[in-house]
């Protein structure tokens, strides 16, 4: 299916994008997540053929989509801000992409219909789009993507102008659309709990490059480099050395038993994730609270050492508090 | 606060004007109004509906001559959305080298005088110049090769010259307002870049692209310097045909009625044109930024080039022509076939400062000069002392100003010669009075200074004000510090702005001046019009002299302008 190698691009001298490989299979959802400014939407832009690349090859299956131009491609694309057209309403809108492809023949009154229905939106076809809240704004842009059965769907940071509640909402109906329309997706956010939820496949986009790719879980759970550790929040990341026989790592704070398998040779320098969690395994941490602010199922403390630990009740702020950290190394360092 | 919060309106009523304030206020712009304006139109009105004027000749001469105005100006109009769309996309989507110049060299020819437009023209195409001295010089010929000049092209050039600036502003707004995401959009939803033209921006600047061309065709419907300088005799437009009839055929009620199908005809497009305005103004003010980008492609490099291209020349050669040819002897002697005295020369200049006894003046040619610069000064005179009190009552509006708004504009839509006109008509006894041409510019200029100085005073920040005075602050001192730096700059502008357009104001001048006492724009007018190459050395000297002063002051207003003041 969609296949990307080697995509370059810098504007005015400036490395936007060095070498960004992907590939989007059959059906699978993949999530392209990385903070604001990171290239994603250039990206898209560059798939869907309305920016060309430096270098590097867009390809579908084995066929390379460089010389076809954006209007052949069929990749349907929603945008941030919608782009609805604005003289336009909601059923002329989603018509539009099955009129310029076809001259509208009468089945496709069906199928607007159809991509109405999937979003929730039947009864609203000579509305002004202009009048609509931004949620329904925001679904008759998926609607209007999905309308002429496009090969692949890109969504350029869909949820982003919503508030959380609707976010929610909205998240779980695409789910269902993405289902409905099998349509193997492209979906950029600078969220990851979205990422997360929508994605079958995870790539972490960092200073241009992708730094991590792999299913929500295994991204979760090895992150493998600093910046992925923090950039989702973890837990603290320290710079450490390795002592004893390889097994351990010091670090300012103190040293640490590793327990991740790896084999690491004295003296190597790494960086240590220490993730908090309730369970009473691995390192206990110890210290003096200065904050502590609520996390749903249990309290996030920062000690007044700069590290974090999960506790399930409220200390007492100035009071000493006590939890449980899984120290982990985050691989042989390429970020430092 | 809660005394505050109870009044209906607190704000505005608080800060608004007594109604005996509001009277005192109006009293001399209405009265300025309401003799130079107003009686006057119905002394035209008066004169045309006469029984003897609706003779068949002169329905006839009606009816060719509005059908010729309309004709000329459709086609000027249409030659002007060739240039100026392409024209307006450029500025709107394209950065390249020079952009921001050439953006605002474009705006120059609006502001120009028509007389120093005609005068360009002549110095590039006429019969003496550039191109026709550059051919006859090359190729040995007798006489001028292009007989351009008196063509109805040479009119519609001009037109496309005056008035492509309009549609690069009002259209390339409404482009670089365009969320570039809803081309994309069409683009993915497999539009090519024709049908996303086509079916998306198209429909969305409708309204701007709509307001543009009747703005353009109202300002093409009513030029007169234009047509009488570069049109031939036998070409005349409605405000041709009023001043032929009125000055040469002293034929008043012709010209008065042709006045009134002219004022008939502006007053339909300028309504037309305001509901379009107010509906292309309802697009979401974006980032501009946003939808600029380097030329990328072969085409979009082409396209680059070529509008630059075509710009380039259509705006700086005309500009240039006048002030090189006021510097170059440029004669042919007649009989020698290939001898051209050519080279640099003052004597143009110098020329001016003479009073010849066969000369077409009474006095040396600079005196007009001399003229001019009094009439703009008492120009700025009249019209800040008119424009000052409606201005501060336009800032803080109430019902009465929502009603004398629009009052206040309507000379914009009235021609200038059908100014002239009805000053000829209404005070035909005090026509020699030196006053007139003043007061026929300041309500040419009144609209303008009104606009100019109304967004400044509105925005006279009160709390600053009443931040000063609650830290100790004298009125005086409030006053100094708070208000007259707003308040000055604007009045500046507006000084210059009435100066400015005193100084190139042609129509209603043409019919208003005394021989003995011409204006900048007469002197060029009467020099283009004799034979021999002295005098057309001299109108070009005038012409660069004007266009000196005009640039100035356009430059200077560019400075003071207050943010806020509309460009039409």
């Amino acid at each position: 299916m969609l296949d990307l190698s080697n995509i370059s691009k810098s504007y005015d001298g400036q490395a936007l994008l060095r070498g960004i490989s992907l590939k989007v299979r059959a059906g699978q959802t993949v999530c392209i997540l990385g903070p604001s400014g990171s290239g994603k939407s250039t990206l898209l832009q560059i798939i869907a053929g309305l920016e060309a690349p430096d270098s590097g090859h867009v390809l579908w299956g084995r066929q390379d989509l460089g010389s076809t131009p954006a209007h052949l491609r069929n990749f349907g694309l929603v945008f941030q801000d919608y782009a609805l057209f604005p003289h336009l309403n909601v059923f002329e809108n989603v018509a539009f992409g099955l009129k310029m492809k076809n001259g509208f023949p009468g089945k496709a009154t069906l199928r607007v219909h159809e991509v109405l229905q999937w979003v929730g939106l039947l009864g609203f076809e000579r509305r002004s789009v202009i009048d609509l809240s931004g949620g329904e704004q925001q679904r008759v842009a998926l609607a209007r993507a999905l309308a002429p059965r496009p090969r692949l769907l890109m969504l350029d940071e869909p949820l982003g102008a919503l508030d959380r509640a609707l976010r929610e909402t909205l998240l779980d109906q695409l789910r269902g659309v993405l289902r409905a329309a099998r349509t193997p997706t492209l979906y950029v956010t600078h969220d990851q709990d979205e990422a997360f939820r929508i994605a079958d496949r995870v790539l972490l986009l960092h200073s241009g490059r992708i730094v991590r790719a792999g299913s929500p879980a295994d991204v979760w759970a090895h992150p493998g480099s600093a910046w992925v550790a923090e950039f989702l929040g973890l837990g603290d990341v320290l710079p450490g050395t390795i002592v004893d026989t390889g097994t351990h790592v010091q670090t300012e704070h103190g040293t640490y038993a590793l327990s991740c398998g790896h084999h690491h040779k004295r003296g190597e320098l790494i960086h240590v994730l220490l993730r908090p969690h309730g369970a009473p395994s691995g390192t206990v941490i110890r210290g003096i609270v200065r904050d502590v602010f609520f996390q749903s199922a249990s309290y996030r403390v920062m000690l007044t050492n700069g590290l974090h630990i999960e506790v399930p009740r409220a200390p007492r702020i100035g009071g000493v508090a006590s939890g449980n950290v899984t120290p982990e190394c985050l691989g042989r360092d390429r970020n430092s | 606060m809660t005394t505050l919060a109870t009044i209906p309106g607190g704000h505005t009523s608080r800060l608004g004007h007594s109604a005996f304030r509001r009277a005192a206020l109006w009293t001399a712009p209405l009265i300025f109004l309401g003799v130079f304006f107003f009686l006057p139109l119905v002394r035209i009105l008066a004169f045309s509906l006469r029984l003897d004027v609706f003779t068949g000749p002169n329905l006839q001469l009606a009816f060719e001559t509005l059908a010729f105005t309309f004709y000329q100006a459709a086609i000027s109009t249409a030659l002007t959305l060739l240039v100026g769309l392409p024209a307006a996309v450029l500025f709107a989507h394209y950065s390249f080298p020079g952009r921001a110049f050439l953006r605002a060299w474009t705006a120059v020819p609006f502001m120009l005088p028509t007389v120093v437009v005609a005068a360009g023209f002549n110095a590039l195409l006429g019969a003496h110049g550039w191109l026709n001295v550059v051919l006859m010089r090359s190729f040995g010929l007798d006489s001028a090769p292009i007989q351009w000049v008196g063509t109805l092209g040479a009119i519609l050039v001009a037109h496309v010259f005056y008035n492509t600036t309009i549609v690069i502003r009002i259209v390339g707004a409404a482009l670089s307002n365009l969320n570039p995401g809803l081309v994309q959009a069409a683009r993915s939803l497999g539009a090519d870049s024709r049908r996303a033209w086509w079916n998306v921006i198209l429909p969305l600047v409708r309204a701007p692209l709509t307001a543009a061309c009747l703005l353009v065709f109202l300002f093409d419907f009513t030029s007169f310097g234009v047509v009488l300088l570069l049109g031939g005799p036998s070409i005349s437009t409605l405000e041709v045909q009023i001043y032929i009839q009125a000055m040469q055929l002293l034929n008043l009620p012709l010209a008065a009625l042709l006045s009134l199908i002219q004022l008939l005809c502006t007053v339909g497009f300028s309504v037309l044109y305001a509901r379009f305005a107010t509906r292309s103004t309802q697009t979401s003010p974006r980032s501009a930024a946003l939808n600029l980008r380097r030329p990328g492609s072969g085409p979009q490099r082409l396209f680059v080039a070529g509008t630059v291209c075509v710009l380039a020349t259509l705006f700086v050669l005309p500009v240039l022509a006048v002030p090189l040819r006021s510097v170059s002897r440029l004669d042919l002697d007649r009989g020698q076939r290939t001898e051209l005295r050519s080279g640099f020369t003052m004597d143009y200049y110098t020329e001016l400062f003479v009073n010849r006894r066969n000369s077409i003046f009474y006095v040396p040619p600079i005196r007009a000069a001399a003229n001019s610069m009094g009439y703009a000064c008492a120009t700025v005179l009249l019209s800040l002392s008119l424009g000052f009190p409606a201005a501060s009552a336009l800032a803080r509006p109430g019902r009465l100003e929502k009603f004398l708004d629009p009052v206040l504009l309507i000379p914009l839509g009235a021609s200038a010669v059908t100014l002239g006109l009805g000053f000829v008509l209404a005070f035909g006894r005090w026509l020699m009075h030196p006053w007139m041409v003043p007061l026929a510019h300041s309500l040419v200029a009144l609209p303008f200074v009104v606009r100019t100085l109304q967004p400044a005073l509105a925005s006279l920040p009160t709390r600053l004000r009443q931040a000063a005075a609650s830290l100790g602050a004298s009125p005086f001192r409030t006053w100094q510090a708070v208000d007259w730096p707003i308040v000055g700059r604007a009045t500046l502008a507006a000084a210059v702005f009435a100066f400015t357009i005193s100084l190139g104001e042609f129509g209603a001048t043409s019919l208003l001046s005394r021989p003995e006492y011409p204006t900048i724009p007469i002197a060029i007018y009467r020099f283009l019009s004799q034979p021999g190459g002295l005098n057309y050395g001299q109108a070009m000297a005038m012409a660069t002299f004007l266009m000196a002063l005009t640039a100035g002051g356009i430059m200077l207003i560019e400075r003071l302008r207050w943010p806020g003041s509309s460009e039409f």
